[in-house]
């Protein structure tokens, strides 16, 4: 029973989900009325877990699942980004004519996945989580289903990724031949000498968890899929599975594989390299925002890998403290996308923007503080993210690597100045409807001021993070 | 604590930006922004001056040092003032409000905008000028970039998308290596804060990575030869403001950068890069001033003169001797008012003909008699005659090097009598001749504003050019202490290292 207790708010979030869909099938024509119910038990589960002692760090279920200080922080942030992206995007649904039931039921299984990820410590509890998580977002990313790029998002996503799970499976099943259990504290325990089985598993576990967050060079499905989603579900892609597949990779990185750091090190910053560079170049040539975006989100991948990369506490906090700032910034800007609507159509290319600063001053500074924030330009939040990281990276004498990466921001910069172009330099075109429901305005809001005013107290997130201890 | 004078500095005209983009807008309520910033710069002038008076000259120490912790356990947000900084400090502010003033002529549309980016840029400038943590300095000289860029992007003239393009990517690809450098001092030495720095030293082995790296960017900023092919592009593109801003005070960040940290923090690996140093001075000075010559646009031509003058800065700041620091700083200082008053120069007849083409004028001094007057005031300032403040930094400098290589002064001297060449070239071709082209008879003389700000710069050129006293003096303690303690540094080197 005590074990229970602790995990309230994933039992509150799995009958939800029994109630709401059998409240959606009982009640005619109550898709909003379950939208809204979704965000509601939200954010009472964000309470649940806020009221959890702080200073639990049990291991339950026959020590397969963690409540630790890692999990607590990144289950509210989880939900946190839940809740506004629900807010954020109610009205998008409605007009692009996806507002059923399913919706915000799939998006709450997801959520619970995202969960059960986040304080798995063994292997099958782990997989259980991410193929909960996944299942929902094939069905989501497919969602509208009259549109063509958007089953073909969905298709695309369910092939890779189970190719991707595929592989992470048969990792886990050679970490298990080799070590003898699942567990993963058991796992560190014997797997004191290296064998060959035993690094082929991490590799496997590896391709398959850089699949989830799209690092290069398995990053192929996130430009299409972010495209051809419908953009409630794009903003959901580029946010929550960041966040269980970091954490996920922290787990395995610095518990289990922690004693056979000379065998996953260089793979990591090979995929931190890759990601960092081929995220900036690629995007350069991108027209719509969707697609810019996705490349955009591989490159901060990519320095969010650099933190792990460094294999000390320090690099885990800068990483952690890099996808908060992340969140919000990407947050931020699709809200933006949700606010570029007239006549009932949304509009995602880059060349909509052309002059938007005369008729929508507000919406475009706030446009204006995100891209400078995501290009990593002082005194915005975006800096201070890839400043922790690269404290870390450059204590641990990684020079070649910080470099890189900073030369990686300098070409990134240049498709940030692009949009800015558009934006601010261009002739005007004609208005977007000025009118957005509050949800939307309160996040938009919201997330600027975060990202425009972090440097006044930049003290405040990295504090909380520091408590955060991984073994 | 005092009253935290130096934040005020800083913070007041972001406040001030911060009112203006709140009232809401009309145009009627454009005059009403256009006072309120005014009044901010003044304010803000006038609060600097004081600073300046209260400031004590015989103190080598920082004054009106403000510590406050900010990012926990690592960087603090620290400022304070030297003989140097101050000098810098002012002549942010005095620019400021004369930027404000212009604006009248120049800015057709968006004004408030235009504004608010001054204002913000003007938060930033100060920032750099005053911070004493290497990180907080990185910040406010990186966080410049953002409103520059809006300004000749928005602003400016017809290539200003790929101008404002080049100046933003050029600058952060200078400034990121930078950022790594200083990341790696901390690491080093366990602290960013200036002070303690002075007092720590770096150990000579990193020294030289470290220099190159803080030199990547300052060399970008000042511009030295061969990365300086931004500088023409943006001040060509810029709107007037924005050019007189660029070359007054961003270029300085970095002449300042170099004597602040890249002598103070690292002197065995400035004295062991001397010879790179000099060798691209004289090339920036030489070869920019040929091309000057060469320019048929006026901007172009005093971006390039800029680019010779910022030559001279490097130069004396690298001969290491009191002369030449003080020098450079004189000359940075006269080269901030000078081109500044030539940019407004070329603004004004701008305005009029809309044209930056050397040959579309000539003769203007029968119907622009005062117009021509000032001019040649600055026309003298920038080829440094005697009289004029851009005398007393060039002899300073050639002083400086004199004494350190005959040589390299020789040739640093040529480039005084080809600047005179294509200044006097320029003054020639624009205000005497005959009155050629028929658009020109309808150009009216100075108005009331124009009269006002050139005047306004006309009288601390002159002053400064008879009087250096006040400048000198406040500089000499705090050169004559970085002198010292270069020497100081060695010499401990020695005796430990034996």
């Amino acid at each position: 029973m005590e074990n229970l207790q602790l995990i309230i708010p994933e039992l509150f979030i799995s009958i939800m989900i029994m109630f709401l869909l059998i409240f959606g099938v009982f009640k005619k024509n109550s898709s909003q009325l379950v939208y809204n119910l979704t965000t509601v038990s939200l954010v009472a589960a964000l309470a649940l877990i806020i009221n959890l002692d702080t200073q639990i760090q049990s291991s339950l279920f026959n020590n397969s699942y963690n409540i630790d200080s890692l999990a607590r922080f990144m289950k509210i942030l989880l939900i946190l980004s839940g809740i506004f992206v629900m807010l954020s995007s109610s009205k998008y649904i409605q007009i692009s004519k996806i507002s059923k039931i399913e919706y915000p039921i799939l998006i709450l299984c997801s959520i619970l996945g995202m969960m059960v990820m986040i304080s798995s410590n063994d292997l099958i509890v782990f997989y259980m989580g991410l193929e909960l998580q996944s299942l929902a977002l094939y069905v989501l990313a497919s969602f509208n289903r009259d549109n063509l790029l958007s089953t073909e998002s969905g298709l695309k996503y369910f092939v890779l990724s189970a190719l991707s799970s595929g592989l992470l499976l048969y990792g886990c099943s050679l970490i298990y031949g080799f070590s003898e259990t699942t567990n993963f504290n058991q796992i560190m325990v014997n797997t004191k000498e290296i064998e060959y089985g035993l690094t082929f598993g991490i590799v496997f576990i590896l391709v398959g968890l850089a699949f989830k967050i799209s690092a290069v060079p398995f990053h192929m499905w996130a430009p299409d899929v972010y495209q051809g989603s419908p953009t409630s579900v794009t903003v959901f892609f580029a946010l929550l599975p960041k966040i269980a597949a970091l954490t996920i990779f922290i787990r395995f990185l610095y518990i289990p594989f922690y004693e056979l750091g000379d065998q996953w090190q260089m793979i990591i910053i090979f995929l931190s390299i890759a990601s960092m560079v081929f995220g900036a170049v690629a995007a350069i040539g991108q027209k719509n925002l969707k697609r810019l975006i996705a490349y955009s989100s591989i490159s901060h991948m990519g320095y969010a890998l650099a933190g792990l990369s460094t294999g000390t506490t320090q690099g885990v906090q800068s990483s952690i403290t890099y996808i908060t700032i992340y969140l919000v910034m990407n947050l931020a800007f699709f809200c933006c996308l949700f606010m570029l609507k007239r006549n009932d159509k949304y509009y995602e290319n880059i060349d909509d923007l052309s002059g938007l600063s005369k008729n929508h001053p507000l919406l475009s500074l706030s446009l204006l503080v995100v891209l400078f924030s995501l290009a990593g330009i002082p005194p915005l939040a975006g800096f201070f993210a890839k400043f922790y990281i690269f404290v870390a990276v450059i204590n641990e004498k990684m020079y070649f690597l910080a470099i890189v990466g900073l030369l990686a921001t300098v070409i990134a910069a240049f498709y940030y100045l692009r949009i800015i172009k558009i934006i601010y330099f261009d002739p005007e075109k004609e208005k977007f409807e000025s009118k957005h429901n509050l949800g939307l305005k309160f996040t938009l809001v919201v997330s600027t001021f975060f990202i425009l005013a972090y440097f006044i107290y930049p003290s405040g997130i990295v504090d909380i993070i520091s408590q955060i201890n991984i073994n | 604590m005092n009253f935290p004078i130096l934040s005020s500095l800083i913070l007041l005209p972001t406040i001030g930006a911060l009112f203006i983009f709140f009232v809401r807008s009309s145009n009627s309520q454009y005059q009403s922004s256009k006072y309120v910033a005014l009044f901010i710069t003044l304010a803000n002038f006038f609060l600097s001056l004081y600073l300046w008076i209260v400031f004590d000259k015989s103190i080598v120490d920082f004054q009106f040092v403000e510590e406050r912790e900010w990012i926990s356990g690592f960087v603090n947000y620290k400022v304070g003032v030297d003989g140097i900084s101050i000098l810098f400090i002012l002549l942010t502010t005095f620019i400021t409000p004369i930027c404000v003033i212009t604006v009248n002529a120049t800015i057709k549309n968006r004004l408030k905008d235009f504004l608010i980016a001054i204002l913000i840029l003007e938060t930033f400038m100060i920032g750099v000028f005053c911070s004493l943590d290497l990180v907080v300095f990185y910040l406010f000289f990186e966080a410049g970039l953002i409103p520059m860029f809006l300004i000749i992007g928005i602003w400016g003239g017809e290539r200003r998308v790929y101008s404002a393009f080049k100046f933003f990517l050029y600058t952060l690809l200078g400034s990121v290596l930078m950022l790594v450098a200083i990341i790696s001092i901390y690491w080093i030495t366990g602290t960013t804060d200036v002070i303690k720095l002075y007092e720590l030293g770096i150990d000579a082995k990193y020294q030289n990575l470290l220099w190159l790296a803080f030199f990547s960017s300052f060399a970008v900023k000042t511009p030295m030869w061969p990365v300086h092919t931004w500088l023409p592009d943006a001040h060509v593109e810029a709107p007037t403001a924005g050019s007189v801003l660029l070359a007054a005070i961003l270029l300085k960040m970095a002449g300042y950068g170099f004597i602040r940290f890249s002598l103070g923090l690292f002197p065995d690996a400035s004295l062991y890069f001397v010879p790179l140093v000099y060798t691209l001075s004289l090339i920036a000075i030489i070869y920019t001033s040929l091309v000057a010559l060469m320019q048929e646009d006026m901007k172009k031509l005093i971006a390039y003169s800029s680019v010779a003058h910022m030559g001279f800065v490097t130069l004396g700041i690298f001969t290491m001797t009191q002369q030449g620091i003080e020098g450079s700083i004189f000359q940075m200082i006269s080269h901030g008012l000078v081109s500044a008053a030539l940019f407004l120069c070329v603004g004004v007849v701008y305005d009029r003909l809309h044209t930056r083409l050397i040959n579309r004028y000539g003769g203007l001094v029968s119907i622009m008699p005062k117009y021509a007057i000032v001019f040649m005031v600055f026309t003298l300032g920038a080829l440094g005659l005697p009289g004029t403040s851009g005398f007393i930094g060039e002899f300073l400098v050639l002083m400086g090097a004199f004494k350190k290589n005959i040589l390299v002064a020789t040739i640093a001297s040529l480039g005084v009598i080809l600047g005179a060449a294509y200044m006097l070239w320029l003054y020639k071709r624009i205000i005497f001749g005959k009155l050629i082209n028929e658009d020109l008879k309808k150009m009216v003389d100075l108005k009331r504003f124009e009269i006002v700000t050139l005047w306004l710069l006309v009288l601390p050129i002159i002053f400064f050019g008879f009087y250096p006293e006040p400048l000198i003096n406040s500089i000499e303690v705090s050169v004559a202490n970085m002198i010292d303690m270069n020497d100081l540094n060695k010499i401990n080197k020695l005796a430990l290292g034996d």
